[in-house]
């Protein structure tokens, strides 16, 4: 595929697209290398106990088995995290949720250590439960992690203005309580790592992971090694989601031991049922919301309480909950605010990062209490909005000043409503009451989001170009592709920056040998953190570029202009292709060579008082959807969706319209669909037939809208999408459902019960 | 046991009929276009045609597929690597974003087309229901499919892609590799 530097703005561009429809790329799993052994990881059947010995003697025994590590063989660190070092890449002290490994078996086939790891046996004496969050903060409590001392894993709160105050202004005061559930990411591929010990005393690592840097530390601790000595390399990856951080890490972690200990390859693919019943999920949560409402419709004050299940080891759970709580109040500003997030251990399964990132659970809390609040004061919803939406120079209830970027949430708020026919619609909506058996409703949402780390971490990003003699251009850059076309969104933009074809450039493979530790591809910063270092690498190649030819061209530097694969210079001047100008730079010595650095502009934070300049940048989205609810069955049927969100530019328009897509389509499952589901810490919904993603007939046809205002904070212009996509889907649907049937639903996934059943509408038979 | 896979005619070893179908191909024929994502028939991703019906290969042994014409997405471009309309139209609509599910969707989508080339945007949806996906929404795949019909309705005779195999195109017998 070629795509000329011109059409970049039109064209639907990836550099992976023929490998990926025609079969042809490579994915962890089908990398074909000699001797490979096969490694399995074994579970017990506890929730929480304390171990007491772990026998591998038969395992070890057993046909065609070649190791079976435990805690034992770890040379370097057991434990580890990016917050609190407290994940095992082995079980060693308790089994402290059902997913807890406790031992792999390396095997010469995959069946071989399968059928081994059922001889693997584990002493435990069994310890009590503990399944409920709040049940876990009582004073007499069983601890999970001892040493810990509490099973609150972190605090955070937010005090602004006086909420006492706050509450006497207010005429009206709401209190509500929220409840989510835990979800699964449901990549289509599962974990999976293959390790291969070089003969320099590298070690190669291949898997599916969404971020190289963060795994390589993992493997490195876990091995005792230096982070030179391993080498993350690039593989495609069948979906993330946020989902494939520390347990993809420790995956590749307890494949690189098998291997260093075998010094053989090893490969290590997770089962479904694995996956499902190890990986961590999305943080459920319980929102205890109370909100002051001044006559006029100003919200005076909210108070709320966050109480997030972060299963049996911390992962990101101090992280999500703290973007939860600077998101506390949505994009509305409210002048008091006393709120408290407390993540807390339990031995459920393991809560960790998933797209969003502690934004999904907090919209569907707010953006339900606005219209609740409308409602009560007899207001439109919309209007409500408007009178508390952020806008140009307000201040956020963190203190921060929204300024240097344009706050387009009106623009975003008008825009949807206007392509929708949102008002017109909403008049017709049934509000329960209907002469056909279906009730129609639309509903909408709408969020603003702090763009990539803000304060929860170091920010910065680095880019290499290498430009070859002959006018070909190698790339790479310091994020990674999920999937989502990072690498073709950097070339794009390479490409319009140097004014040149973009079949010209090469991604790179990535490698962590080559590149510096640019962080994980989280918190949707790849484009704009990756995009940043592109273009501050490809301004710096064009200075030196310039400085080679502004001679032979006839001009100064700085009006060298690089257009159509050329340079251009003094009128009159024969301009010179880009190739030409590649080849006498190195035959006068000259690199065509730069490295890019991005930094995030600085944000502060004050833990004590939840205040400061959280996110350098934000985005504003709004989704809509309609639907209909049958009274007689409540099942929701959905009949559009649209979604608008301000992206600062799109690079490649065509992705962007598919994170929009599947942004709305995953915010459906979490809506209606989707439910990890627990009996006393199990998972009994552990693969793809029982724990239900939408299918292609649970969706109905979707709008994207996009809006383009270039951030200047942002060497591209461009900013976020991934997450902003997906955390507004499913309070647009309950707003969308309580206008058809006049039902709030305040847990996820929404159940709509059928309507009572009279003679003219009778009750279905069983 | 004889198979025909994306045209070629290859020979089964007896010691590999009982294998699963998905781990053979994979395996053993190097067709790994395909993926194995939940093991159980829920997912789709691992679809491809038997006698260009889609068919779920984590669920049937070799034999099972004995003297069928079995087409991968290995086989869908041309011999020299040309894209099937239907490829493109799915590069070009903006279709793939991590790729797993997309031999499987591809193919699927191939086996509709060739029975349904007029289909409305409801049959589409309703034609790639087995097939899940996690980061499009469907919306683009069905772009996809739609932008691809004409292609189909222009055939000259259908089915057309799964040829005869050509006896020097045999591959030899193959053998237990684990």
């Amino acid at each position: 595929m070629s795509v000329p530097a011109s059409d970049t703005k039109t064209a639907s561009w990836r550099n992976d697209a023929y490998a990926k429809v025609t079969g042809k790329a490579k994915f962890t799993d089908d990398l074909k290398i000699p001797s490979l052994a096969h490694a399995v990881p074994v579970y017990s059947d506890y929730v929480h106990a304390r171990i007491v010995s772990i026998d591998t003697q038969r395992a070890a025994n057993a046909p065609g088995v070649l190791k079976v590590l435990t805690a034992r063989d770890v040379p370097g660190a057991n434990r580890f995290g990016q917050i609190i070092q407290d994940f095992r890449i082995f079980a060693d002290d308790k089994i402290r949720y059902h997913g807890d490994v406790i031992a792999v078996v390396v095997a010469e086939s995959r069946g071989a250590a399968i059928r081994a790891a059922d001889l693997v046996k584990l002493v435990a004496e069994p310890l009590p439960l503990v399944l409920d969050p709040e049940a876990a903060l009582r004073p007499d409590a069983v601890l999970i992690h001892e040493n810990h001392g509490t099973n609150v894993i972190n605090t955070h709160k937010i005090r602004r203005g006086d909420v006492e105050e706050g509450f006497r202004q207010a005429a009206v005061i709401l209190e509500e309580s929220f409840q989510t559930q835990f979800i699964e990411h449901a990549y289509m591929e599962t974990e999976v790592s293959v390790c291969v010990p070089r003969a320099d005393g590298v070690l190669e690592v291949y898997g599916s992971m969404q971020h190289p840097f963060s795994t390589r530390r993992f493997v490195a601790a876990c091995l005792g090694m230096p982070l030179a000595q391993v080498e993350i390399i690039g593989t495609p990856l069948g979906g993330g989601f946020g989902g494939k951080d520390d347990t993809a890490a420790i995956v590749c972690a307890r494949t690189a031991l098998a291997a260093r200990l075998l010094q053989r390859p090893v490969k290590m693919v997770y089962r479904r049922d694995w996956s499902i019943r190890e990986s961590y999920k999305r943080h459920p949560y319980r929102v205890r919301y109370k909100m002051g409402l001044a006559k006029d419709g100003t919200i005076t004050a909210v108070q709320c309480r966050i109480v997030a299940d972060g299963g049996a080891y911390c992962s990101v759970t101090p992280w999500v909950t703290w973007r939860s709580t600077v998101q506390c109040c949505g994009p509305y500003v409210v002048p008091n605010v006393h709120c408290d997030a407390l993540g807390v251990y339990t031995n459920n399964v393991v809560a960790g990062a998933m797209r969003g990132f502690g934004s999904p659970q907090m919209n569907f809390v707010i953006e339900q209490m606005v219209e609740i609040a409308a409602e009560k004061l007899g207001m439109p919803a919309i209007e409500f909005r408007r009178r508390n939406m952020v806008r140009q120079g307000s201040v956020t209830i963190t203190g921060q000043k929204l300024e240097g970027h344009k706050v387009a949430m009106e623009q975003v708020l008008n825009t949807a409503l206007r392509e929708t026919d949102y008002e017109s619609k909403l008049a017709r909506c049934a509000f329960g009451k209907s002469e056909t058996e279906e009730l129609y409703g639309i509903g909408l949402a709408m969020s603003y989001r702090g763009v990539s780390l803000g304060a929860e971490g170091v920010d910065f990003c680095a880019a290499i170009i290498n430009a070859q003699a002959d006018g070909s251009i190698l790339l790479e850059t310091g994020i990674h592709d999920n999937g989502q076309g990072s690498e073709s969104a950097m070339c794009l933009l390479l490409a319009e920056e140097l004014g040149v074809s973009v079949d010209r450039i090469r991604y790179r493979r990535a490698s962590t040998s080559n590149i510096p530790d640019s962080g994980t591809t989280v918190a949707s910063r790849g484009t704009i953190m990756g995009g940043g270092a592109v273009t501050m690498a490809a301004r710096e190649l064009k200075a030196k570029i310039a400085a080679a030819m502004a001679e032979k061209l006839g001009c100064l530097p700085a009006d060298i202009r690089f257009e159509n694969d050329c340079l251009f210079g003094k009128p009159g001047v024969e301009p010179v292709s880009f190739a030409e100008a590649m080849r006498h730079m190195w035959r006068t010595q000259r690199f065509p060579y730069a490295f890019g650095v991005f930094k995030a502009p600085q944000v502060t934070w004050d833990e004590q008082t939840g205040q400061g300049k959280a996110y350098f940048t934000w985005v504003y989205g709004c989704q809509v959807v309609e639907l209909t609810v049958n009274q007689r069955t409540g099942k929701v049927r959905l009949l559009s969706q649209t979604a608008c969100h301000d992206v600062g530019r799109a690079v490649n328009p065509s992705m962007v319209e598919g994170q929009f897509y599947g942004g709305m389509a995953m915010g459906t499952g979490y809506a209606l669909h989707e439910e990890v589901r627990m009996t006393e810490g199990r998972i009994t919904n552990p693969n793809l037939n029982t724990y239900r993603i939408p299918r292609s007939m649970d969706l109905p046809e979707m709008k994207a809208i996009i809006i383009e205002n270039p951030d200047p904070i942002s060497p591209s212009g461009a900013k976020s999408i991934g997450e902003p996509a997906n955390e507004i889907m499913a309070p647009a649907i309950a707003n969308a459902i309580y206008h058809a049937t006049g039902r709030r639903h305040f847990s996820l996934p929404i159940r709509v019960a059928p309507f009572q059943t009279g003679p003219e509408n009778p009750a279905p038979i069983p | 046991m004889k198979l025909h896979v994306n045209g070629k005619e290859i020979e089964v070893a007896e010691a590999l009929v009982e294998k699963r179908l998905v781990e053979f191909l994979r395996e053993d024929l190097d067709l790994t276009g395909a993926k194995n994502a939940c093991d159980m028939g829920a997912c789709g991703a691992c679809t491809i045609l038997v006698d260009l019906e889609p068919s779920r290969m984590c669920l049937r042994r070799v034999k099972d597929v004995a003297g069928r014409r079995i087409l991968t997405i290995e086989g869908l471009a041309g011999p020299d690597g040309a894209l099937h309309p239907l490829q493109r139209a799915f590069i070009e609509a903006g279709a793939i974003q991590c790729g797993f599910c997309t031999p499987g969707m591809v193919l699927t989508a191939h086996a509709f087309l060739l029975k349904n080339p007029s289909p409305t945007r409801d049959q589409i949806r309703r034609a790639i229901y087995q097939n899940l996906c996690r980061c499009t929404g469907y919306q683009q795949i069905i772009d996809a499919i739609e932008r691809a019909a004409p292609f189909y309705r222009e055939m000259p005779e259908q089915p057309t892609r799964v040829s005869q195999p050509a006896p020097s195109e045999a591959l030899a017998p193959h053998t237990q590799t684990n």
